[in-house]
């Protein structure tokens, strides 16, 4: 018995399904949404790279390289805005994110 | 092939544990802690896939970077967390559905997949560059393409890390009121006639 392309691919799709559940479950506190963000790319990650070695195509590292630059880009920016955010309404509750609204 | 067996069920379970704790610990300190603890258990299943590169540039730029980061602005953030964490419970029964359902159909496809295609058993080894070479290591392998054939793509990452470090920046540049700051170019500026003032001062009465 080994280690097949379907264990690790089962691995990600279940971190990435609590990645999703992790968005409905904390819908109220922002931080945890990004975190789990960050978990689904890390899922897709997994899936790259598996994927990468059982073709033997290094392709997929490079890609997943890409996605790791994008996702911490996405945390700096993410955060950042948060910091701002804080400072000018004293909350994170996402349901107090409506000054925009009309 | 027993080792790296038993080692990859201990990852993966430890990966997935702590990727539940992340979305369910209750102070989320300890959620950023798990947050690592799954990055790293996942740096270890790359190593497993030996992808030794990313699995280092994972610790580093995950745990290094991103997680610290995430501890830094939740420590940072004086936010009544267990305000937030109200209602916590209203929203579990659609979440595990459409979690459930999501699954399901993720291994479906991800078995169609493998049983339907050609890609089965032992990972291969990694022969995109150099058909000869066969003891190429990870990071050469990478290199070589990543360097040459997509070097455009590196290129677009390097922007895409300077346009968020100057977003970050810019974004959190706190200028305050009341504050005296160096001002070089309005020093530059001053030439003798705005700041030497002459004066004729009569004789024994003083300015």
């Amino acid at each position: 018995m080994t280690i097949g392309l379907t264990h690790y691919l089962t691995v990600a799709a279940i971190l990435f399904t609590l990645g999703v559940f992790g968005i409905f479950l904390n819908r109220k506190n922002i931080i945890l949404i990004m975190m789990c963000v960050e978990l689904i790319l890390l899922a897709v990650n997994i899936n790259l790279v598996a994927f990468s070695a059982f073709r033997g195509d290094i392709l997929g590292q490079v890609y997943a390289l890409l996605i790791l630059t994008v996702a911490a880009a996405e945390a700096a920016i993410g955060l950042a805005i948060l910091v701002v955010y804080y400072r000018n309404r004293g909350t994170i509750a996402v349901e107090d994110v409506n000054m925009m609204r009309g | 092939m027993d080792v790296s067996f038993a080692f990859f069920y201990l990852f993966a379970a430890v990966l997935l544990g702590s990727g539940f704790m992340v979305v369910a610990a209750r102070n989320p300190v300890h959620a950023v802690l798990f947050l690592i603890l799954a990055f790293v258990n996942a740096a270890a299943l790359f190593l497993l896939l030996s992808a030794e590169f990313l699995a280092m540039i994972l610790v580093v730029v995950y745990v290094g970077a991103v997680a610290v980061l995430f501890l830094f602005v939740v420590m940072m953030l004086d936010v009544d967390f267990a305000e937030l964490k109200q209602g916590f419970l209203q929203y579990l029964p659609i979440g595990a559905l459409i979690g459930v359902l999501f699954l399901i159909e993720l291994i479906a496809v991800a078995s169609f997949i493998v049983s339907g295609g050609k890609i089965a058993g032992a990972p291969l080894a990694i022969n995109a560059v150099a058909q000869g070479e066969r003891n190429i290591t990870n990071v050469k392998a990478i290199g070589d393409v990543l360097y040459t054939t997509y070097v455009y793509y590196f290129e677009a990452a390097g922007l895409i890390l300077l346009v968020a470090m100057l977003g970050a920046i810019v974004l959190t540049l706190h200028r305050r009121e009341g504050v005296r700051r160096q001002s070089a170019a309005e020093q530059n500026a001053r030439t003798k006639l705005t700041a030497v003032e002459l004066r004729k001062v009569p004789f024994r009465q003083g300015v």
